[in-house]
């Protein structure tokens, strides 16, 4: 049955978007982070999306998250020589977060979570007309 | 007697299970929205329907040699071969998905799946009425 197939689709993708928002709650979190656990300004993570087949049987792909990556780009540098942390130039490293970038990634995957959702709903809504079938 | 019972709800039958593969198909598209490289597929429902009535292969492979072989397996019906969507415009990321064309045709492939079934339940109650003694 296809549609029991829609299902899982659906939700590989809603919790693929939702890893999504968690990474950028956890980079809006830390946009201002100077210091994370390992000493260095925290890096900004990105989550890598694949399609994947999720089981033996299925024959379309679903989503999965490929990996979670750190981003390389140099730290922000900004001037504030009375910061403990500063350089002997007077510049302290920021995290590589951009605030904009993250709004943005936020919605889509926002969006995307509720169409997926919207696609489980239609598809509950057709096995249930199916399930009547033949009564009267 | 039976046989005949099946062929009447064959047409049904057959748009059905075409139909709620199909919205697998929209499905897998409409998940796979924001992966890169990811290329929308879709396959055309009045070609799979006619060839999976005929129960025939989709399509035969094209040959420009005699010796060209053809697959010995044959396609299901059921499961027909799927074609990639040409874009209206291309994403940076390689994804050709388009929401708002996916949205189109898994709205209009759920309410035709309700057709279908609409259309199974009459012939259900055609049967029955014909087979009630009066």
């Amino acid at each position: 049955m296809s549609l029991f197939r829609t299902f899982d689709i659906a939700s590989s993708a809603m919790q693929a978007q939702s890893m999504r928002l968690n990474a950028v709650a956890s980079n809006l979190a830390n946009a201002e982070s100077a210091t994370s656990a390992n000493g260095q300004p925290y890096r900004a993570r990105q989550v890598v999306f694949q399609s994947a087949l999720l089981d033996a049987r299925a024959r379309l792909p679903g989503v999965k998250v490929a990996a979670v990556v750190e981003d390389q780009s140099a730290p922000r540098l900004v001037y504030d020589p009375r910061n403990p942390l500063a350089d002997a130039n007077g510049y302290i490293a920021m995290p590589n977060v951009s605030v904009v970038e993250e709004m943005t990634n936020m919605m889509s995957a926002s969006r995307a979570y509720q169409t997926n959702a919207d696609v489980m709903n239609t598809a509950k809504t057709l096995m249930l007309r199916t399930l009547q079938l033949g009564q009267s | 007697m039976l046989g005949r019972i099946d062929a009447y709800f064959r047409p049904q039958e057959t748009a059905l299970k075409l139909r709620s593969h199909r919205q697998e198909v929209l499905a897998s598209n409409i998940a796979n929205a924001d992966t890169p490289h990811y290329k929308a597929r879709d396959f055309d429902f009045g070609t799979a329907y006619a060839a999976a009535l005929e129960a025939k292969p989709t399509a035969p492979l094209a040959h420009t040699d005699p010796r060209h072989l053809q697959p010995s397996q044959r396609i299901d019906p059921f499961e027909p071969q799927l074609r990639y969507l040409n874009p209206a415009q291309g994403a940076i990321d390689g994804n050709t998905v388009e929401m708002e064309t996916q949205m189109r045709e898994f709205a209009d492939n759920a309410v035709r799946y309700q057709a279908a079934i609409t259309f199974m339940q009459r012939r259900i109650e055609g049967l029955r009425g014909a087979m009630q003694n009066q």
